[in-house]
């Protein structure tokens, strides 16, 4: 049962969410809620073609269409300097077509009318006249010789963007050779998107007269993009109000800065009036932010009893036109070094080839921090080839493999150091609520009966939380986080952080752990997060990062204030600071505990009856740098069964336990967790942005775009461990993403554990009943 | 996600409605349930001049039964025939409610489904299954046709410019034995549309022989199919294993899918087939048969 606000010492406890009742009531203010007086709005002409070189652009008729009030095009923005703008990747991708588009849907004009509907009657108007180009929709020929030159901008005249790479290459390779048994597993990621059920959109208000713009804006980061937009813009950054909304999901989609977001801004400041865009279902899918997009080659070696020597991988990143990932600026290939996973390998080597193709720009963190999730599909599936090789159960494969809870601090041949960790103990947990023997003895008996059954392991190991700043930044803004708590006279307070929340639960969460930290409830703190003008300075909520930093910021802002708390207190009690105690709830005499002080009578004071000298008010403000990273852990294990008739795959269960240290509130991970396992589900069995050989998009909607609804999804069994991160202020290491790197390597590990009497080692994500049909019917299977 | 500009009448009465196709004929479309037209209008892949409401023609409404008969008037909504509770027709319900989700049923019709002559909706090969007749009207006369006859290709009918369809009618089974009926639908989530789709319905008599066989077949065409082979094997025969297994490979070489990102033609027609052997396997053993008339 869940606990109300109200309660007292909340940490750990399964408080309702507070933003609840306004979200479920239909009380939420997104986006596109927001209406101004005077408004406009604005729709984007796009490209029918993935490459093509633009003759001319005719606006005569679309000027004429009644209520269209401005058009832009490419050639205008250049007149401004604007035609392109800088990625979060330090590439440059094009706001409007400058002379050609480089992916199907991309920006080739914006109109703006006084309703929608005539935005989109201009916007059809426009006549564009394209000279079609030979597309480019495989990365391998955008690498080869023969293929033509994308991005003609750049002085490099080839399709490559970038090579990455880590560890000892020579080494891995020596231990390789020497290493009795190989595997070697190629595996696929498709583009997927975060598709958040709210698309993406703004509101640029320019205020001519006084010079402000405010920008309503669905983003996960609006500090950052306040900056960005002033360094593109010109516009001085006192001057850029940027107000985030109730946002309707992220996921990573709304890290990047969007083109229409530009369009809007640069309209509203030739206008003076308030200019609004908001992107279509198809808009969103077909040119935000996709995912993964990642063709990867793993070989591991090992010794005849299954122990890991040397790891190597090897992948070609699809980018897309532009190189719009949202990673860390030094960090192109994001944090894919954690590809070792929860094993002691001694000797690794990864490299990363950054790929331009005709399609649309990105990748995007989707519920992961930085490629995570590919490098631990990577990891999780090869493991599960290692042990069918060796004829061992993949349980006992990694239990001889994992990193020892003794190990930690763990030192990483990719270069992280592991914070904490108790692998066995977590996967223990798992299989016995699974019952795991009992389910491989079942399978046997399942088996003889024909049946095709499979149990599916993943144990992986995130890496989340940029990050200490010496290491990251994006576009040199390190990667420190913020909370500012004030204290009113009255014992209630504001809490305002550098992160902005969609659907985590921060209000909650973040209000527990600061009334935590101060004796109050969660009832008596307002968390308010995503205004510049009130925030303190932060780099936003992705990669799980809220709880790592601002987390930290907000248990040290509270602790601070205690300092100050406990010499009001003192003054209260007309005793030393030195001898006064706090527990939790009170501050009092030490030996002493009736003559006490709660902070409610101490708020009161800060503002009415103060020690000679002291600055009057309570409020604190903490910047936090993280020393190390945090290394959420889990074990996740999927029983699947496939329908010989038709290659459906059924998950008859899920059993996920997950490790993400201390828990503030254990019903907002499970809400986590239910969430992206259902995200993990979709990438595993039906979700893929295809395209064909004229770089047409093939699923630019929720028709062809398949996101999972409650009755595909199937029901998910929760368990913890809590191992806390020894570096972070409360221990908490940030769980959001967890189950979508964890899982779609257990769905696959099932469906492979189901087909792998007959021969199978791989199955290629989205499994597709067709897929697996095929693969039935190649193994005489299918009836 | 807006239409283009469109003029907008409501009917309230069949005539006032058939007088308004009359005039504006090729400009005009019909506007039932909405949930196909309105969804190509706001895409802009539909653009009609002028819209037609007929949600309010009362004379289009409601479902009848006489003598085991179904008269299904033009604006039967797909919730009520999931709802409806006709026990010789069990195919109808069993098929309603794999359409779409509870919001587009409320408002999708049956009629809508079927002038819209999408080769993947469901209703198609659910009414060639049961070999129902569509009753179609201008503003001078009416006409009667089976359903095979209605659907001429894809997105395209038998139904005129200036022509309403009125009413749906599904025959009553033969008046001995038990009537059993399934719909196979093989969809990637829910309320997506079939990427193949199965009805299967059998007559028996007191001695488990085939009075009459339906089997329609969805998205497997340029139009909804009736597997009229696999249906004449059937009739007369007992559902033994061995006739099942020939039913189904008949009507999956009456079946000619193409390949698509939901699956090759290969893996559509062997649905076929393992929907049709599935189907007949559940009539046969009986377990949703229902008794039609005692003899
Ligand atoms: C999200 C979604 C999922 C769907 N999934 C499925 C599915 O799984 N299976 C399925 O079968 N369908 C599905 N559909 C389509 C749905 O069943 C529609 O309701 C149906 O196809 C059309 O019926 P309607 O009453 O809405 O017709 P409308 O959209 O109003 O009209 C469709 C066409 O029929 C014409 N028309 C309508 N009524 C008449 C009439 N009486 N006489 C002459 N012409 C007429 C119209 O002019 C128009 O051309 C889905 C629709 C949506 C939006």
């Amino acid at each position: 049962m869940a606990l109300e606000a109200t309660e007292k010492s909340p940490l750990g406890k399964a408080i309702k969410r507070k933003e609840d009742p306004r979200l479920i009531r239909g009380q939420g203010r997104y986006l596109d809620d927001i209406v101004l007086p005077r408004m406009l709005y604005m729709a984007l002409v796009r490209s029918p073609y993935a490459h093509a070189r633009i003759k001319s652009i005719r606006l005569d008729e679309a000027r004429r269409v009644p209520g269209v009030k401005a058009i832009i095009t490419g050639e205008d923005l250049a007149a401004a300097n604007l035609a392109w703008m800088p990625t979060l990747a330090g590439d440059k991708q094009m706001v409007l077509a400058a002379g050609k588009v480089l992916f199907q849907y991309q920006e080739v004009a914006a109109v703006v009318a006084e309703t929608r509907a005539a935005a989109e009657d201009g916007a059809q108007c426009v006549e564009v006249d394209y000279e079609p180009l030979q597309v480019v929709v495989d990365p391998f020929f955008a690498l080869s010789s023969e293929a033509p030159v994308l991005r003609e901008d750049r002085e490099q005249k080839d399709n490559h963007i970038w090579h990455w790479a880590v560890g000892d290459q020579g080494a891995a390779d020596e231990a390789l050779a020497k290493s009795p048994v190989r595997v070697k597993e190629k595996i696929r990621m498709p583009r997927v998107h975060p598709a958040p059920i709210e698309p993406c959109g703004c509101v640029a208000d320019y205020q001519k007269s006084t010079g402000k713009l405010t920008w309503y804006v669905t983003s996960q980061a609006p500090h950052a993009h306040r900056t960005v937009l002033s360094l593109v813009s010109g516009l001085p950054e006192h001057l850029i109000h940027v107000i985030s909304p109730d946002v309707g999901g992220g996921f990573g989609n709304k890290v990047p800065v969007y083109p229409g977001y530009v369009c809007a801004v640069v309209l509203s400041l030739q206008l003076g009036r308030p200019v609004k865009w908001v992107e279509s279902r198809s808009e969103n899918i077909a040119t935000t932010n996709f995912a993964r997009d990642y063709h990867m080659t793993a070989e591991i070696g090992a010794t005849e009893e299954g122990i890991v020597t040397a790891l190597k991988v090897s992948t070609v990143a699809d980018h897309g036109a532009f190189d719009a990932a949202a990673d860390p600026t030094r960090f192109p290939a994001g944090l894919f070094s954690i590809v070792t996973g929860s094993y002691r390998f001694p000797q690794a080597f990864a490299e990363v080839d950054g790929v331009y193709t005709n399609k649309a720009p990105g990748g995007v963190a989707y519920r992961c921090s930085f490629r995570v999730t590919e490098a631990s599909f990577l990891i999780e599936r090869t493991m599960q080839s290692l042990a069918l090789k060796l004829g061992l159960d993949p349980v006992e494969l990694r239990r001889r493999n994992f990193i020892r809870p003794e190990e930690f601090p763990y030192n990483s041949p990719l270069g992280w150091t592991y914070d904490s960790g108790q692998y066995e103990k977590t996967l223990q947990k798992a299989m016995s609520l699974i019952d795991y023997d009992g389910l491989r003895a079942e399978q046997a008996q399942r088996r003889e009966r024909g049946e095709l059954v499979g149990i599916g392991v993943s144990t992986f190991t995130e890496i989340v939380g940029a990050g200490p700043s010496n290491t990251f930044d994006i576009l040199g803004i390190k990667m420190f986080d913020s909370c500012e708590i004030r204290i009113h006279p009255t014992g209630k307070a504001i809490a305002r952080l550098g992160t902005r929340h969609q659907g985590q639960g921060h209000e909650t969460t973040f209000a527990q752990l600061i009334a935590h930290e101060l004796g109050l409830s969660a009832a008596d703190i307002l968390v308010e997060e995503g205004d510049t003008d009130t925030a303190p300075y932060g780099l936003g909520t992705y990669a799980s990062r809220s709880t790592p930093t601002a987390g930290g910021a907000a248990a040290l802002a509270a602790r601070r204030i205690r300092q100050k708390a406990q010499k009001i207190a003192a003054h209260l009690l007309e005793i030393s600071p030195d001898d006064t105690e706090w527990d939790g709830i009170h501050f009092h005499a030490k030996g002493l505990e009736s003559r006490q002080v709660s902070m409610v009578d101490v708020a009161l004071a800060a503002y009415t009856n103060l020690p000679e000298g002291m600055e009057p008010g309570l409020e604190a403000t903490f910047y936090y740098d993280p020393p190390n990273l945090t290394f959420p852990n889990g074990a996740y294990i999927a029983v699947v069964s496939i329908d010989r008739g038709t290659g459906q795959v059924k998950v008859e269960r899920f059993v996920a336990v997950d490790d993400c240290g201390t828990v503030i509130n254990p019903m907002v991970v499970e809400g986590q967790v239910h969430g992206g396992l259902t995200e993990g589900f979709g990438i595993a069995f039906m979700q893929e942005i295809a395209f064909d050989e004229d770089g047409n998009c093939l699923a630019p909607n929720f028709m062809e775009y398949l996101v999972p609804t409650a009755v595909e999804t199937p029901n998910w069994e929760t368990g913890r461990t809590e191992t806390p991160s020894p570096h972070h202020p409360i221990g908490a290491k940030g769980v959001g993403e967890s189950p979508n790197v964890g899982s779609p390597a257990a769905f696959v590990n099932a469906v492979v554990d189901a087909l792998s009497p007959h021969g199978v080692t791989n199955v290629e994500i989205p499994m597709f009943p067709w897929k697996i049909w095929e693969i039935l019917s190649q193994h005489h299977l299918a009836r | 996600m807006f239409p283009e500009a469109f003029a907008y009448y409501a009917a309230h009465t069949l005539d006032e409605a058939l007088d308004y196709v009359d005039q504006y004929g090729y400009d005009a479309k019909i506007l039932a349930g909405g949930q196909s037209l309105l969804p190509l209008m706001k895409l802009r892949l539909a653009a009609p001049a002028v819209l037609i409401d007929i949600n309010a023609v009362a004379e289009l409404t409601g479902v009848t039964e006489t003598d085991g008969q179904l008269h299904l008037g033009a604006l039967t909504r797909h919730s009520t025939m999931e709802f409806g509770c006709w026990p010789q027709h069990p195919l109808v319900a069993e098929a309603a409610q794999q359409i779409a989700d509870p919001i587009v049923r409320n408002r999708g019709t049956v009629a809508g489904s079927l002038a819209h002559a999408d080769p993947a909706a469901d209703w198609g090969a659910v009414l060639l299954a049961l070999n129902a007749r569509v009753e179609v009207r201008d503003k001078h006369q009416s006409r009667a046709m089976p359903m095979r006859e209605f659907f001429i290709d894809t997105f395209t009918t038998a139904l005129q410019p200036t022509e309403i369809i009125t009413r749906v009618e599904i025959p009553a089974p033969p008046a001995f034995g038990y009537v059993g009926g399934h719909y196979y639908k093989l969809e990637r989530k829910v309320g997506d549309f079939a990427v193949v789709g199965v009805a299967v319905t059998a007559t028996l008599d007191q001695g488990g022989r085939v009075l009459s066989a339906g089997i329609g077949l969805s998205a497997v065409g340029t139009t909804s199919l009736k597997a009229t082979g696999a249906e004449e094997i059937l009739v007369g025969q007992r559902l033994t294993p061995e006739l099942i297994s020939e039913a189904a490979q008949v009507a999956a070489s009456e079946s000619s899918p193409f390949g698509d990102r939901r699956g090759s033609e290969e893996y559509k027609r062997a649905m076929v087939q393992v929907f049709v052997e599935r189907g007949l396997l559940a009539i046969a053993e009986g377990g949703s048969r229902v008794t039609v008339h005692s003899a």
